[in-house]
Order: C-alpha cells, then structure tokens, then sequence
C-alpha cells in the first residue's frame, strides 16, 4: 500500500524528468561541437577543449557585420513598433468610443493571420516601388507585421494602469499626450520592456522575411548568414557552425532571462487566448 | 450636450492621430499586400521571361493552374498532416501533459524542467533547424541512443521525413502551449478539486470530469492559435529538409516559395499564397469567435 502510493507520487517527477530530459538532449551537439574543432554530426565531449571556433566566428568580419545589421533591424524595428503600438493602444484602452470593440477584435483577428502568405505580394510591392533590398524597407516591414499583436498587448498593459493617476493630471491642466508620456510611460516600463523584448526576439530570429527582401550579401543580418554559412562551410566546419549557432542563440537567452522579470509582473501569453 | 458631443468628436480625432502611425505601417505593409495578394493572383507576373516586363490579367488561369498541378495537391496534403499531427495533436498533448504534471510541484523542480522545455522554443528556427538535422542524422545524437537498445542507425530525415518535421516543430512549439495550460489550470480554483476528491473521484475522473471541462475553452483557443502559427512555418522546414527528398515534406509555404522564386512564377505563386491567406483568415476568424464567446 505504501509502495503503492509512494509510486503514484514518484510516476509525474518521473515523467516529467524523462521530458524534460529528452527536449535538452538535441541542444547538447550544439554546446559540446561548438568548443570542438574537430566535430562532426555525432555527439561527443571534445578531445581537446578550445575556443577556436569561437575565435573563428567572432574574428571574421562579415559575421560581424551580420550580427550588427541584425541588431540594428531587430532593434530599429521594435523600437517603432512600440512607439506606434503604445500610441495606437492608449486611446482604445482609455476612450469610450464606438465600435472600439470591432477595432480590438479586428487588430486580434489580424495578429492571428500568418505573414508567410503575404511574402510574396510584399516582394511584389518592394520591387514596385523600388525599395527592394532596403534595410530601412525590411524594418518597416517588420515593424508593421507586428504590429496588431503589439497592440494588443500593449492595451492589456493600460488596462492594468488605473486611470485615477492621469485623471487628476488632466485635472491639474495637463494634455492628453503629456499625460500619456509623464503619467503612464513610467508606469508602463514593464509593458514597454515585455513589448521590446519579444518582437527584438521575434526580428533577430527572423530568416524568411530578410532571405525574400534583402539580396546584397554585405546588408544581410545574422539569421540568413548563418544559413548560408550552412550551405558553404556547414559539411566541413561543423564546430564552427556550432559556435556561429550558439553566439547567434545568447542574445535571446539574455533577452528571455531579463524579460522574464518583467513578464511576471503582468504580462502573460495566455493573454491572447483569454481576451 | 452639444459641449459632450465636441468632446466626443475630439476623443474620435485623437484616437485616430494616435492610431495613425500605426494605420500608415499596418496600410502600406500588411493590408496593401493582402488587397494585392488578390489582384496578383489573377495575373502571369514573372521574375525572369516575357512575362516579367509585360504582366497580363490571366483570369482563373493560376486557379485551374493549380487544382490540375499534383504538387499542389501533394504539399495540401503535407500541410493538413503537418497541422494536425504537429499543432493540433502532438503540442497540446505534450504541453498539457508537463503543465498537468507540474502542477503542485516544488516550485525549483518546476522551473528546472520549465526552462528544459522552454529552450527549443526560444531556439531561434533556423538554429532549431541545425540542431535536429545534426541529432537526427545516421551518426547522431537519436541514432546513438537508439543503438544501445540494439537498433541499426536509421536517416531519419530521408527515411522518416515528414514524421520528422513534425517532431521537430513539437519541440520547438510545445513549451508555448505548456504556458498556456499552465495558466490555464492556475485559474481553477483549488476547492473545485479538493471538493471532488471528498466526494471519492480518482485522478482519472478528476481529470476528465472537472480539469479538462474547466479549461476546454483555453484549450480550443490554444489550438486554433497554434495551428496558425504553425501554418505559417517556413525556416524549420526550408533549412531542414527543403521540402524533400522530393516533395515529402513540401508544405504550403515552401511550394509558394518554390513557384514564386526558385521557378520566377510569381503569379502563380501569389495564388498558392492567396490559399494559404484564405485558410489564414478563415481560421483567424475562429480564433477570435472563440476569444468574443469565452
């Protein structure tokens, strides 16, 4: 009876272990090949530990000036994702307006449509209007796609900022806009952070969009070098890929781990699917 | 009155201002492509050819095109079982069932198996895609393993390759799914439970008459939301496999990639996309009938 029950506890621990276990095995060919300049596809602790592919990728001067140009995009990007998306919550979340419900459930309906099946009408229009190949283009681009659900997690965020602080603002003479920027914005920060932190994450990991938009090699970001250094040296230099993965990988890992901090305090993806 | 209506058309005017930057971006980059994705479906429009400097409105042509082209038919096929059997199966499964298992779990547990399960899903794609092609290769990581229990190395990628796919994009998306259920079961209230164990439910009945109930709003949400992220997969298949050997993994975003660029037919593959946007917004449309009834 005892072993019974004390089985029935031990089973979910069990269970869980061999999960969570199995998901981080693939991960472990990445950490032991990237220190390991002899590795190949199987998986194995390095003969010798070394640096050297490390040293490869961080010396060579275009994957430097990949992981510059996808910082610059991912951070450009969501910088003026928040702004507009800050903006365009704010008044849905405070005003009482008509037909606001048919724009929030408008906006939610396009954060659900996925940008795959608009790449090829975007190529379309970039060549159309001859801005095909431009970073400042791709950014915008990336900046408008996440746009709707940008919004609308910046919205959860206001709602969850009560209005009595703006309101007495408004009281004591102060504009709209100036509230919105002395009153909210600092009370916003983890929204703001939340906001900044996913789409950067969601830019930087980003391969599609700049592999269908960008052409010349020396302005393309980290993500589509990184598959092309597959394609050329990927069969030979496997620790180097390793390595070049891994580095490519640890500004997300930063990024989750600080973001974290802010996501406890109000920010839940479960927010979409609650409404 | 006439003082609260002006406000009232104040309050319009400053909700559109504030909204404008982002009605501008949303314009040019997402509805402008939507509205063309509809009119360039229609034409010839190619990359490289006569067609390219002179684009002519074709009709039906891509749409009869198309239903006659057994790729089409092959890579619809690809993207239902990709759907089901990776979205709509194997995430919710393996993410209700670490969230289910984790609750009332000491919490420094919780969160080693937590972050476990949460690295394949903040992998970037492409390097998800590495990782996989190196752990599922003859000589790696699975095949190794599977070799102490006496089995022959297996290339999983050209063997298996679909089912492949499909675990691969269960690892990387099930830990979204895991949070999802978690706060899904957080919200139940603990008497719900406590009461139902005084009356003398096992586990099992709890489960299904009480847990699964509860949260089967949130879960259908869930579900529709992944299958939409998942409809739009690209990277993961594109760099695993390409949509290989042969068309055996070529979903719908990798044929219209194919049509489109690799054979310059972007009429053609602007129709391939108009189907996926259409399946898009058709689900898109359950998705937020489900988020307006719960």
């Amino acid at each position: 009876m005892i072993n019974k029950k004390l089985i029935q506890r031990a089973l979910p621990y069990t269970v869980l272990s061999i999960i969570g276990i199995m998901f981080f095995v693939p991960l472990l060919w990445v950490i032991f090949a990237s220190f390991d300049t002899h590795a190949t596809l199987s998986i194995k602790l390095p003969d010798e530990f070394t640096l050297d592919n490390w040293k490869a990728i961080l010396t060579d001067i275009e994957i430097l000036r990949s992981f510059g140009i996808g910082i610059a995009l991912s951070l450009v990007s969501s910088i003026v994702l928040v702004i507009c998306s800050a903006l365009a919550a704010y008044p849905l979340s405070r005003f009482h307006i008509k037909h606001k419900n048919s724009v929030i459930l408008t906006i939610l309906f396009m954060s659900g449509l996925p940008m795959t099946a608009i790449m090829v009408p975007v190529y379309q229009l970039f060549v159309f209007f001859n801005i095909n190949d431009s970073l400042v283009a791709t950014m915008l681009f990336m900046a408008a796609s996440g746009l709707p659900y940008g919004i609308w997690l910046m919205k959860n965020f206001i709602d969850s900022i009560p209005l009595t602080l703006e309101e007495s603002a408004w009281i004591d003479g102060a504009s709209v806009l100036t509230g919105l920027r002395k009153v909210v914005a600092p009370l916003m920060k983890p929204g703001i952070f939340t906001v900044l932190i996913f789409t950067f994450t969601n830019s930087w990991g980003n391969f599609f969009v700049p592999f269908i938009l960008i052409q010349t090699r020396e302005k393309l970001p980290a993500s589509v070098t990184i598959f092309q250094f597959f394609g050329q040296h990927g069969m030979v230099f496997y620790g180097q890929l390793a390595a070049f993965s891994f580095v490519y990988t640890i500004p997300v890992i930063i990024l989750y781990f600080i973001g974290q901090k802010y996501m406890s305090a109000g920010f839940s993806l479960g927010g979409a699917s609650k409404g | 009155m006439s003082k609260k209506k002006s406000l009232n058309g104040n309050m319009y005017l400053k909700t559109f201002l504030f909204g404008l930057p982002s009605i501008i971006l949303l314009l040019l980059f997402v509805l402008g492509p939507i509205i063309m994705t509809f009119y360039y479906s229609f034409t010839n429009m190619a990359l490289t050819g006569a067609a390219a400097s002179n684009t002519q409105f074709v009709g039906f042509d891509n749409f009869v095109r198309m239903f006659q082209d057994p790729s089409f038919k092959t890579s619809v096929l690809n993207t239902i079982i990709f759907l089901i059997a990776s979205a709509v199966i194997g995430q919710q499964i393996v993410g209700f069932l670490v969230a289910y298992l984790m609750k009332q779990k000491a919490r420094p547990f919780r969160r080693i198996i937590g972050i476990l399960i949460l690295a394949g899903w903040i992998t970037p794609e492409i390097v998800v895609a590495f990782v996989w092609f190196a752990y599922l290769s003859d000589q790696g990581t699975l095949n190794i393993m599977l070799g102490f229990f006496g089995v022959e190395p297996i290339a999983w990628l050209l063997n298996f390759p679909l089912i492949s796919v499909i675990f691969v994009n269960i690892w990387h998306g099930a830990a979204f799914s895991m949070l999802m259920y978690q706060a899904a079961l957080d919200d139940i209230p603990q008497e719900v439970e406590e009461a139902s164990r005084i009356d003398g439910a096992n586990a099992w009945q709890r489960l299904w008459r009480i847990t699964l109930p509860i949260i089967k709003g949130s879960a259908v949400t869930n579900m529709v939301l992944v299958t939409l992220q998942t409809l739009g997969v690209f990277t993961l298949i594109y760099a695993l496999t390409g949509g290989g050997p042969g068309e055996k993994t070529t979903t719908l975003p990798i044929f219209m990639y194919d049509q489109a660029f690799v054979n310059y037919q972007l009429g053609y593959g602007t129709a391939i996309s108009l189907v996926l946007l259409l399946i898009g917004i058709t689900l898109s449309l359950i998705y937020i009938r489900f988020l307006k009834t719960e």
